[in-house]
């Protein structure tokens, strides 16, 4: 999961964005009106009613007609993607590059392009990645440079990784004012692992506060990259993009794929479409594929008749066949995004080979419960919830009720930017009012007797909700999910993110100067840490130029326990809680008040108490009414008390009772809901 | 006078039906009447409930305006009492025919600041409500007075229109905070108003006094009572003074300026008031009004053991059975705000009501529930009758584990004679209320479903 901190100019946009931008892939937009009006390809809009038809200038001519992809041959083929922070520039980038290879037109509207962009932005969460083939003549010969994005909610590294699969270099865009950001980091060592060629490209470098030979420098320090190697640019004007391309044929390598070894295609996405289900977008490693092949799904073991290849220019464009080295989509009559599992290995059914490798399962690392805010809403979200989950096979769903919130469900996340992006999805989309529970994340226990392995199955058990915690007894040690954080900062706030870091149980594990003013640290956070509201103090704390991204460290042991929250003596069990025995007092401190801020005064006192076991560790109390009668009674307009009496009356019924205190929904929301930021 | 602490006098106007006051100038034209909604108990020479009716009416301006009040008041320049007094008295007849009450057992004149009307005005009113209605000779008649507003001679002006019984808006005996609540008067107005009152009105004058007044302390208060409590007379209401959205304290308030006492101060300000009074020989006999020599407010009781009234004057209240339209339930009732409106329409058609709405017999027993408790003696068994017969106290309030809660606490009595708070829990009946509510909703819908499940 990657999060990014922005400089405070930028901070005007909500941090939701932020966190959203990088990895919540941007569209690949294109012009085209009667002949270039402006389009915007999103995933969701494929099951628009009205979707554009993409009409290429340069091959209009062509448009009916399915492209010959074998004039490119593998030593003709460049694939390649742009990783880059927060609004360091990628999709301007992504822009350009497609205008001057003619897959979108240019027009004196770029600056339209360029607003519209911030719009969609703001609501860009349900951005699909695309993949766009281009055409590029360098030195007298034409080559196929395929643009490969990371499909829209990348949380964790080998997601990212998977995407990069398919591609023999990156293009590092840094921006040449801010420099390297942690996210810059994280996508640095990902490509770097995946022994990719990379290209570092500083862009912006109009911009009055450029500096591009100190972030040249930061470059050579931190990637040991000569600082010669770096391509200067503005995306914006266009100030050498076309080296850019140049570059991408001279230094990034043909993929190695041989067109003569049986077909082996790599699923890197998937996308849903309503009428013709599922379209994989595939990366070949061998052979070729054309319409009418069985091909099948190593990974489900099903076979399936190919309806459709082509490429993705980036919209959809048919082609004879598609060859090693070259990428592009498959239709084959899968009716669930599961089919196309994303790391799967599509192959002909008369020549099985092995399957690539990297293969895994998304692992959900961050779960909320979500509940309608009014149960009355319940079907009407749940079919939101489907629709959702249709094109993201990512999330997990579980049905969960509680007796506070009702019924809802237990979702899981790659990380918290899925979790975001899922959220404002289902409100925005499909305008469902939801009450979004405090993200968790899954635990472990190691049980301690055969007795109980044999009865549990495994020796080590995961769970989620509190309500599962294996009791103390039972178990040998629990252990809690880890991550890698990487912080990049002006030195000025480095005490206060140390101060912050520690409080949150994080290890230092090293700590760097990138220049003279910028340092990048790197902490062992548990994941439960930074699940909440880490990425806000840290944006506050730094003023917003404080950058942070993550990345999956496994499990280890921790000292965990669970926490109960009590009304005068009463356990209330939506409330339980796992924490770490360090924060407990934090963490039943924190609930305690809350719950007494929005439980009101009652004709009895309350005592609000965390406890562990028979413990009690926090309390807080709210006294009882002493007076609450109205003195007047407004001369005879009883019907103004009367309105309000029964409102309260109303209310009333709608409250839960534990023991003899009343407890408004509202307070379980205030107490489970995440902060608001 | 002024609102704050008046609008709490219940202004209404009730009827005795069955306590057997009125008998001796009961007539028999009752059997005029052919609808009856509802009898008494029966005996010979008792009014059943909808017989009878207390009367309220407002007078809707005053000379300026108190920091703290949000009552339909208006300060006007002229005030056209002509018009004024003849619509109050066209108004009157109107109702009264309406509500073809054969008795009217109290009047009470409140506002704004009904001492600024002429005492011809009154007198005006009194005669008609007794052309179109019984209006016994000792039925209680009640003046809300501004101590400005009035001197002496105005006073006994209104004594021989009829008033017989005076309530002076005192609110408090410190100056500083009579200029922050907004007063025209100071201290010694009162006092001598209050004198003046007593000699015309021995035994029937009351006062009015606000507490939780902003900067005053526990000490203060204790002491300004017991001096109120040496020259006052026989009855006190006590209000604690609430903010109301959109008055000027509530924003001085609001914005840092003033700060009011805690609300645990004032809690124990109540019950301090409370126990004072009582040792002086006041029977404190609802939330806010205290009375010794049985010198209770009659038009307020009425009120509160949700009796019929009848409500005169720009924004008024009313609640009672318009039978001469045919009607057989009680309505609520309102008169139109602005008196300038009020007073056209009442020109043209009579009256000025300016909404009405007929009330079920959930919705009277709702009202006669959250009135009743107010009381000390709380709702009797025999009084719950008359409002509801369908469903008896104990129906209503037995199997909830709530209420059961509160009986066990102490905070309401149920007994033989009916259900009641104690002193604890008259001050938190607000925080009651809305659980009482609850049953007796839910009695009432159980009682639906079960005639629904017989008639099937």
């Amino acid at each position: 999961m990657q999060v990014a901190v922005s400089a405070p100019g930028r901070l005007i946009k909500s941090s939701l964005r932020g966190l959203l931008d990088f990895r919540v892939h941007k569209i690949i937009r294109r012009k085209q009106s009667d002949s270039d009006g402006f389009y915007v390809r999103h995933r969701w809009m494929k099951n628009a009613p009205s979707v554009s038809v993409f009409c290429c200038r340069q091959y209009s001519s062509r448009e009916k007609v399915n492209l010959d992809m074998s004039i490119f041959p593998v030593d003709k083929i460049r694939n390649f993607s742009i990783i880059a922070h927060v609004d360091h520039g990628k999709s301007t980038l992504a822009d350009r590059l497609l205008e001057i290879t003619g897959a979108i037109a240019t027009t004196e509207r770029n600056k339209q392009v360029l607003d519209k962009l911030q719009v969609e932005r703001e609501r860009g969460i349900t951005v699909k990645a695309q993949t766009a083939s281009l055409f590029y003549t360098h030195e007298g010969q034409t080559y196929l440079l395929n643009l490969i994005d990371t499909p829209g909610h990348v949380d964790f590294s080998y997601e990212v990784a998977r995407s990069i699969s398919a591609c023999q270099g990156v293009l590092l865009v840094v921006d040449a004012n801010e420099g390297i950001q942690a996210q810059t980091v994280a996508n640095f060592f990902l490509a770097f692992e995946a022994q990719l060629t990379i290209i570092p490209v500083i862009n912006k470098i109009d911009l009055r506060n450029a500096d591009p030979e100190r972030v040249e420098k930061q470059i050579e320090k931190i990637f040991d990259i000569p600082k010669e190697d770096c391509i200067k640019i503005s995306a914006k004007l266009g100030t050498n993009v076309n080296q850019v391309l140049q570059e991408v044929v001279k230094r990034i390598p043909p993929p190695n794929a041989n067109p003569e070894d049986p077909l082996k295609a790599l699923v890197f996405d998937s996308t849903f479409d309503h009428y013709r289900g599922v379209i994989a977008n595939v990366a070949l490693f061998g052979g070729n594929v054309c319409k009418g092949d069985k091909i099948v799904s190593a990974h489900m073991g099903k076979t399936y008749e190919v309806n459709e290849v082509g490429v993705l220019r980036p919209q959809e464009h048919p082609t004879d066949k598609l060859y090693a080295g070259q990428v592009g989509y498959v239709i084959a009559g899968m009716k669930e995004v599961k089919e196309a599992q994303i790391g799967d290995t599509f192959y002909l059914q008369k020549q099985p080979v092995e399957p690539l490798p990297g293969f895994k399962p998304a692992k959900p690392m961050v779960f909320a419960g979500i509940y309608p805010v009014d149960q009355s809403e319940y079907n009407n979200l749940r079919s939101a919830v489907e629709k959702l989950t249709l094109n993201d096979s990512s999330v997990t769903v579980h049905r969960d009720s509680s007796p506070a919130l009702g019924a809802g469900w237990r979702l899981g996340f790659l990380g918290l930017l899925h979790m975001e992006v899922f959220n404002q999805r289902l409100e925005q989309e499909y305008n469902a009012s939801v009450i979004v529970t405090a993200p968790t994340v899954p635990y472990k226990a190691l049980l301690a007797s055969a007795k109980l392995i044999k009865e549990y199955g495994e020796e080590e058990v995961t769970f989620v909700n509190p309500t599962q915690f294996p009791d103390r007894s039972q178990v040998l040690e629990y252990l809690e999910p880890m991550v890698v954080g990487t912080i990049i900062t002006p030195d000025e706030f480095i005490g206060k993110i140390m101060t912050m870091c520690l409080s949150r149980r994080a290890v230092q594990k090293n700590m760097l100067y990138i220049d003279d003013h910028r340092v990048m640290m790197k902490y062992l956070f548990p994941l439960n840490e930074i699940v909440v509201d880490f990425y806000d103090h840290l944006k506050s704390l730094s003023s917003g130029y404080a950058s942070f991204d993550y990345e999956d460290a496994g499990y280890q042991p921790a000292d965990l326990i669970k926490l109960d929250i009590l009304l005068n003596g009463k356990p209330v069990e939506e409330l339980t809680t796992i924490a770490h025995k360090e924060k407990a007092y934090a963490v039943g401190k924190a609930m305690c008040e809350r719950l007494k801020d929005s439980i009101p005064r009652q004709l009895f006192e309350i005592a609000i108490q965390a406890a562990l076991g028979n413990k009690v560790i926090a309390r807080e109390t709210i006294k009882a009414y002493r007076k609450n009668v109205l003195a007047k009674c407004y001369g005879g307009d009883i019907t103004r008390k009367m309105k309000l009496l029964k409102k309260q009356a109303e209310g009333k019924k709608k409250m839960r009772r534990i023991g003899n205190i009343e407890v408004p929904k509202d307070a379980f929301i205030n107490v489970l809901k995440r902060n608001d930021k | 006078m002024c609102p704050a602490v008046w609008q709490c006098r219940v202004r209404s106007i009730l009827i005795r039906a069955w306590s057997g006051l009125g008998r001796t100038t009961w007539s028999g034209q009752q059997t005029r009447f052919s609808i009856r909604q509802k009898s008494g108990p029966g005996q010979e020479g008792t009014f059943s409930l909808t017989e009878e009716a207390g009367l309220y009416l407002h007078w809707p301006y005053c000379q300026r305006r108190c920091t703290y009040c949000n009552f339909n008041k208006y300060i006007a320049r002229d005030v056209d009492h002509n018009a004024m007094r003849e619509c109050l008295v066209r108004e009157a007849e109107t109702l009264l025919r309406l509500s073809q009450v054969k008795r009217i057992s109290s009047i009470f004149f409140g506002g704004g600041t009904p001492s600024l009307a002429r005492p011809t005005t009154i007198a005006a009113i009194i005669e008609s409500v007794a052309k179109w209605a019984q209006l016994p000779s000792d039925a209680e008649v009640t003046l809300e007075v501004n101590p400005t507003s009035v001197g002496a001679s105005k006073l006994s002006e209104f004594r021989s229109a009829g008033v017989n019984r005076f309530s002076i808006g005192i609110q408090s005996l410190h100056d500083p905070d009579l200029v922050i609540l907004g007063r025209d008067h100071t201290s010694q107005h009162a006092l001598q108003t209050l004198e003046e009152a007593k000699k015309l009105c021995p035994g029937r004058t009351s006062v009015d006094i606000i507490f939780g007044r902003p900067g005053q302390s526990m000490e203060s208060w204790e002491k300004e009572l017991e001096e109120l409590l040496l020259v006052c007379c026989d009855h006190v209401s006590l209000y604690q003074l609430t903010l109301e959205r959109g008055t000027a304290l509530f924003k001085q308030v609001q914005d840092g300026k003033l700060s009011v006492p805690s609300e645990e101060l004032t809690a124990r300000m109540y019950n301090a008031a409370r126990r004072i009074l009582g040792k002086c020989g006041f029977h404190q006999y609802e939330v806010s009004n205290f009375a010794k020599n049985d010198a209770v407010s009659v038009h307020n009781l009425a009120y509160w053991k949700g009796r019929q009234y009848i409500g005169i004057g720009p924004g008024a209240h009313g609640r009672f059975v318009p039978r001469g339209d045919g009607a057989m339930l009680r309505e609520a009732r309102i008169q139109t705000l602005e008196p300038d409106v009020w007073m056209r329409e009442v020109q043209r058609c009579g009256h000025g009501t300016r909404k009405r709405v007929p009330l079920s017999q959930l919705g009277i027993s709702e009202e006669a529930m959250v009135m009743g408790l107010r009381m000390t003696e709380g709702i009797t068994h025999e009084h719950w009758k008359q409002i509801c017969s369908e469903w008896s106290l104990q129906e209503i309030f037995t199997g909830s584990q709530e209420v059961e809660g509160l009986l066990r606490e102490g905070l309401l009595i149920m007994d033989s004679r009916g259900v009641r708070c104690s002193w604890g829990g008259l001050a938190v009946l607000d925080s009651m209320l809305p659980a009482l509510l609850n049953q007796l909703q839910m009695t009432a819908s159980e009682e639906r479903q079960s005639k629904q499940e017989t008639t099937f």
